[in-house]
């Protein structure tokens, strides 16, 4: 399993692996926000938990046809089903290695886009802890939807389509907690449904991404 | 452990192409498969491989025995090819390279992306990843695709040393290994439609 | 005689061809007389006016839209668990109707929700939530459509069925966050005194029957054609598999 991450991980780093486009994305569309908006430092300080929180997982998104297409073009999907690992395993490894090659970097540069966007300085802390919580449900949720569309030719939008739907509650919940967190309001209900939903997709959507991934290979 | 397939119809794309097939693959053992393209060889090897559900039949001693060589062969174009080995081994629980990258003569090219080597270097390396699986029993689509005089011979010396072990190879491919190998036709056991009148009428 | 009887293309075909004239004339008289009745013999509310006369349209298809959706996990839990070819059909078949009501809830909806709200448009719960529901009917539609294999379509789309559901529910509770929203209570509950006047709630019923009819009417007809263009192209292949 620790072998699979890290070949995931050395290919994100290498050439053309694709790490820090997912970033670039982020930010370019935290920098259009004032663009289309205007630049009212009250009205950015409104919006931009909402906004940080939409563009970390449009970034999410734009990241995830790759997570396992590139297995399957090249045949490793097939040896990997054969392999010892339990096709459950490989996807939640899978998962964790677009996690920390997208998700994690975006929560850390969450904080420096905050404060082009005015965000108030309370709402950092809980911006920070919302995606973080957050993220990994994003990577997890992603990667079913990877799993369905994976045999597809072009299934790009096709799986922007499926995944967005399922994104939904994720996003309501995260950027509550980062909207309450700025306006200073409290955070634990919120927080607790989003960690909830993380745990929850954490455990058992594998199995579903696992199941749908066997369907595609036969 | 002997490899045994029993009765085994297969579909593909939900349309059967292969019935009524039966063979055993004992220990030492290779058996090649001809026949027609599209007949359904590659079907058959998949569902022996436990990639897709026979439609009738069993298939036994094939899981957590198999190593599966398809048309493709799993490489990553940025690893070097001692990574893109050691990453198959490790999945397998294994480790040791060496007698994989000498038995397709890779060494001079250990440390080269496999993104760079011609189409017949990336099908030995593909190969080789078989050494490092440790499973005995292989299944391989093709194999000798792209490879040239030399390298099937190779190959062709690689199967008979695991076949020595106590190995056994199921192997599609048109061409003379020059193995000691039973050859199973399938085009004998191409499914006949399914009567119209059966419980889906007319859906398969 | 067990209901799976019914899962053979042939029986089913057989069966719903019967059925269909009834389903049809009923649902068409059904609706007719709840719309007539709804719209010319109940009273104007004495708040909404006339425009509570939608209510006979809108509550009716919003019902539908939802129960679509069920009847389709429904369908697909069968398919996953018995593998009956008729049951994913159905399922297939089932969605873009419930697209249609799920569409004509939103619509009727929001020409309520102008004079009563002075918006057409909210971002309610109930109405959110319907939106998110027409967002994963759309995805389901357009799986169907991407895959060729029509066994890996049923699969994957029953899965995505079974996820989708759980995740609609959440989205459900989620979007109640934001605030309590501008729409009414439902409009007809078993525990509720406050349900809507008797004068408007006998139309009602008959509309929402109707409805359910129509949707069984369009779903059974549906499911007869994916089951005839399943065949054809099954025929096709069966072709090239003798040439």
């Amino acid at each position: 399993m620790i072998a699979l991450l890290l070949r995931d991980l050395k290919l994100a780093f290498r050439a053309g692996g694709g790490f820090g486009l997912g970033l670039a994305f982020f930010l370019i569309v935290t920098v259009m926000v004032p663009f289309s908006v205007g630049p009212q430092s009250e009205l950015l300080a409104r919006i931009a938990p909402g906004v940080l929180w939409l563009g970390a997982l449009l970034a999410c998104l734009l990241s995830l046809d790759r997570l396992l297409a590139l297995d399957w073009e090249d045949g490793s999907l097939d040896l990997l089903a054969t392999a010892p690992l339990p096709l459950e395993s490989t996807v939640s490894i899978k998962a964790l290695a677009h996690w920390i090659t997208t998700g994690l970097p975006l929560v850390m540069a969450a904080p420096v886009l905050g404060v082009l966007l005015n965000l108030p300085v309370q709402g950092f802390q809980w911006l920070v802890v919302s995606l973080l919580l957050g993220t990994p449900a994003l990577s997890v949720i992603g990667t079913f939807g990877a799993a369905l569309t994976v045999g597809l030719k072009r299934g790009g939008l096709l799986m922007s389509l499926l995944v967005m739907p399922l994104y939904v509650p994720t996003l309501i919940f995260g950027s509550e907690v980062a909207r309450r967190g700025a306006e200073g309001m409290a955070v634990q209900t919120p927080l607790l449904l989003l960690a909830g939903i993380s745990a929850a997709s954490i455990a058992l959507l594998p199995f579903a991404s696992a199941a749908v991934l066997r369907v595609n290979l036969r | 452990m002997t490899l045994t397939v029993t009765d085994l119809s297969v579909a593909r794309g939900g349309i059967p192409v292969l019935e009524g097939l039966s063979f055993a693959l004992a220990p030492g053992r290779a058996l090649i498969l001809r026949g027609p393209n599209g007949i359904g060889k590659t079907t058959l090897l998949r569902t022996v491989a436990g990639l897709q559900p026979p439609l009738t039949g069993q298939v036994e001693g094939a899981e957590d025995q198999i190593a599966y060589a398809a048309h493709s062969d799993g490489l990553k174009p940025t690893l070097t090819v001692a990574e893109n080995l050691i990453f198959w081994a490790s999945v397998f629980g294994r480790n040791g390279i060496e007698q994989a990258l000498d038995g397709f003569d890779l060494q001079a090219l250990r440390d080269r992306q496999a993104g760079a080597l011609s189409a017949g270097q990336k099908r030995r390396l593909g190969l080789s990843r078989m050494l490092v699986t440790g499973r005995p029993v292989w299944i391989m689509d093709e194999p000798t695709v792209s490879l040239d005089k030399t390298s099937v011979a190779m190959f062709a010396d690689a199967v008979r040393a695991h076949l020595g072990q106590g190995g056994s190879a199921l192997i599609a491919t048109h061409i003379d290994l020059g193995l000691e190998a039973d050859v199973l036709e399938v085009g004998p056991y191409k499914a006949k439609p399914p009567e119209i009148d059966d419980f889906d009428g007319g859906f398969l | 005689m067990s209901i799976w009887e019914y899962a053979n293309p042939k029986k089913f075909l057989a069966t719903t061809e019967k059925v269909m004239p009834a389903l049809w004339v009923s649902s068409a008289v059904l609706i007719s007389v709840g719309l007539v009745w709804g719209f010319f013999f109940t009273p104007d509310d004495y708040r909404q006016g006339s425009t509570v006369k939608i209510i006979f349209l809108h509550v009716p298809s919003a019902l539908m839209a939802i129960n679509a959706w069920f009847m389709m996990l429904v369908t697909s839990l069968v398919w996953v668990i018995r593998r009956h070819h008729v049951s994913a059909l159905a399922a297939r078949a089932a969605a873009p109707v419930g697209v249609v009501m799920t569409v004509i809830a939103l619509v009727t909806g929001a020409i309520w929700g102008q004079p009563m709200w002075g918006t057409w448009w909210a971002w309610d719960p109930r109405l959110t939530s319907f939106l998110v529901l027409f967002l994963f009917y759309l995805g389901y539609i357009a799986l169907w459509e991407a895959i060729d294999n029509p066994d890996t379509a049923a699969d994957l789309t029953s899965i995505l069925c079974l996820v989708g559901s759980v995740f609609a529910v959440l989205s459900r509770y989620a979007v109640n966050f934001w605030n309590q929203g501008l729409h009414q209570g439902a409009s007809l509950s078993l525990d509720e005194k406050e349900n809507v006047a008797d004068a408007f709630s006998n139309p009602l019923y008959v509309c929402m029957a109707g409805f359910v009819l129509l949707f069984i009417a369009l779903v059974f007809y549906r499911t007869g054609t994916e089951i005839r263009a399943r065949r054809i192209k099954a025929l096709m292949a069966r072709e090239r598999l003798e040439a």
